[in-house]
């Protein structure tokens, strides 16, 4: 057996060693907690690139755990999908990861081995080809996402976590029913085994697994934040810490992945798309209308992760090959787009106080507090000129990602996505709905991002210029820089997607994957 | 037996919403832990609820596989408990923090008329 064909359980297991190690590490080991974080989630992006490679091809990469075949035992798949989402988790995951290193890192315990947790739950989600396993996968995220929500304490961060919390163990209830109503059912809960068994289920029983699955996608949409689903996920995620917030702007795109997958595998994008197409619309609304109305940066990027969850949701309810390829290309520009815009809002209102001062009291009630205020030189990193200025350019870069205007990639992704939609003659009513909509949210967009930039960066008299460090704005930098590249040459990425999207409409190639040919 | 296995389930889901959809943090730890127990009954009885069938064979004997239970349901239903168990003691944890932060146990961290 070659080392590639372990590559699929990598993602996985490294993030686990690495975090299971790091808890047995002493709270003030920081530095050789930063070193083993960073080595393992440079090694993750390593294995997520080679994966990626690997995945690119019509026979998707299986491994079965213990080696037990296919419909008995769990089988991790690494199909192109899945291995895009891993790759971009890892990007995520490591942007975040630097940027806690100036500061946010030592603002609470454990902060290290949470993360690494929360990427092996995020890897194992998209990798895995098992009903049960991707529940237990999505608990494990959301065990370490709770863990980061409260990172850095404070009140308002218990109380919108509690809130969190309580929703999505409601919701991870409401999975479980799911998950035993189809069982129940079909006997299975291999997906590509689910996929075989289920349209030779009895037209009788037909109906039980359509509600089960009705049931799931409750769930995952609870995730994904749809109207009227979605409701915590502005006041929690405005909430959350800076690197907490970036790494959560993928958390709800898992559960659009888990949609799309299972949606396309089990039912063939067939029943239940109106739903999804006025869920998705209503979210896209109610996304446009909060970002107008919010007066905080936090929740305004709160809002546009929904703007993105609504319009990736009313896109994939066409279930057309190429509309889905779009939604693909706009769900990579958009998060990379929002992650940067939560590690950036951080920088931007640290000289407004009330960010700063939440940190203040945290850093005091571990002890932090003279580390922090008054000797500044021992923080990672050194000071860098002309602030304001990068930090404009930055905040400007997100403001056009997040709007969808030229020349980044999220114009080229909306573009993409209108293009598809629009491409069939006669063009449908639900089209030209969805046309308007994303016209008026990237509008909303641009009204709220400009307002809050102009409130920021000119409105300026009366404020300090930030202390930020090197290594704060090289993530932020980072980020952006790949959406440049993704907008220079979309080529490569928009040809892998547009496969990926492909070998999700027909379902029978990851089916033959999983369970070989018959 | 089904009908009555049924009602329970009901009766114990039914109740754990009541209680999530109280204003009290402790109310809706409760809720949740009775819909916890629901959705484990729930999840148990897909394998049908028939007595003495026990849920492994022995190997080497041929067997009639109607006559065992089917295992996996069991499995999922541990799985289910342990995550729960966790997830419920985590919460716990956190609602004793947001009482001691905010001063009230109050959902929303205040109360309505203050």
């Amino acid at each position: 057996m070659s080392w590639s064909e372990h590559l699929p359980i990598v993602p996985v297991v490294l993030p686990l060693a690495a975090g299971a190690l790091m808890l047995v590490l002493d709270e003030r080991r920081s530095t050789l907690k930063a070193a083993i974080s960073i080595a393992t989630l440079l090694l993750l992006l390593v294995a997520a690139l080679a994966l990626l490679r690997l995945a690119d091809n019509p026979v998707a990469p299986v491994y079965a755990l213990g080696d037990w075949p296919a419909p008995f035992g769990i089988v991790l798949v690494a199909d192109r999908l899945a291995a895009a989402m891993v790759l971009l988790a890892a990007v995520l995951g490591l942007a975040a990861m630097v940027f806690s290193l100036a500061r946010w890192h030592r603002a609470g315990p454990r902060f290290h081995s949470l993360l690494q947790f929360l990427l092996m739950g995020l890897n194992g989600a998209f990798l895995t080809g098992d009903l049960f396993n991707l529940f237990v996968f999505f608990e494990l995220l959301l065990a370490a996402s709770y863990g980061l929500a409260l990172h850095g304490s404070g009140t308002g961060r218990v109380r919108s976590s509690l809130h969190y919390i309580v929703i999505n163990l409601g919701a991870s209830l409401l999975f479980l029913i799911g998950v035993s109503l189809i069982y129940g059912v079909a006997g299975t809960l291999n997906l590509a085994h689910l996929a075989q068994r289920i349209p030779q289920i009895a037209a009788a029983d037909r109906a039980l697994v359509e509600a089960g699955a009705a049931v799931l996608f409750i769930a995952f949409l609870v995730k994904a934040g749809m109207w009227p689903l979605g409701f915590w996920l502005p006041s929690t995620y405005a909430a959350a810490s800076a690197p907490a917030g970036a790494l959560f702007a993928i958390l709800s795109k898992v559960g659009f992945y888990a949609v799309l997958r299972i949606w396309l595998l089990l039912f063939g994008g067939g029943v239940g798309s109106e739903l999804l197409f006025y869920g998705g619309m209503a979210t896209l609304a109610f996304g446009m209308i909060g970002m107008l109305a919010s007066q905080e940066l936090g929740r305004l990027a709160g809002y546009s992760l929904l703007v993105s969850s609504g319009t990736l949701l009313a896109a994939i309810s066409r279930s057309d090959g190429a509309v889905t390829a779009a939604a693909l290309f706009y769900l990579v520009a958009s998060t990379l787009g929002i992650a940067a815009l939560f590690l950036l809002i951080e920088l931007v209102q640290r000289s407004r106080e009330p960010g700063a001062d939440v940190l203040a009291v945290t850093a005091e009630a571990f002890g932090l507090a003279d580390a922090e205020e008054e000797q500044p030189e021992e923080q990672s990193g050194t000071e860098i000129p002309a602030v304001m200025a990068l930090l404009g350019l930055s905040f400007v870069c997100c403001a056009l990602l997040v709007a969808g205007l030229p020349p980044l990639p999220g114009f080229l992704a909306k573009f993409g996505l209108l293009a598809a939609v629009l491409a069939p003659e006669p063009i449908p009513a639900r089209a030209w709905a969805l046309l308007a909509l994303l016209t008026l949210a990237g509008l909303a967009a641009v009204i709220a991002m400009g307002r809050a930039g102009v409130r920021i960066f000119w409105a300026a008299e009366e404020r300090s210029v930030p202390r930020v460090r090197l290594i704060e704005i090289t993530p932020i930098a980072g980020l952006l820089a790949l959406c440049f590249a993704l907008a220079v040459a979309p080529g490569p990425a928009m040809r892998y997607l547009h496969d990926a999207a492909l070998a999700l409409h027909a379902p029978h190639g990851y089916i033959e994957s999983v369970l070989g040919r018959p | 037996m089904e009908l009555i296995v049924a009602l329970l389930i009901g009766t114990l889901a039914g109740s754990g919403v009541w209680l999530l959809l109280r204003p009290r943090t402790f109310q809706v730890i409760v809720g949740l832990s009775l819909l916890s127990y629901a959705v484990n009954l729930f999840i148990f009885v897909m394998g049908w609820v028939r007595g003495g069938r026990p849920p492994f064979v022995e190997p080497g004997a041929v067997v009639d596989f109607a006559r065992f239970a089917d295992p996996l349901p069991q499995a999922l239903v541990l799985t289910a408990i342990v995550i729960s168990f966790a997830t419920t003691a985590l919460l716990l944890v956190v609602l004793v923090v947001a009482r001691g932060l905010t001063g009230t146990d109050h959902v929303d961290g205040q109360e309505p008329d203050a």
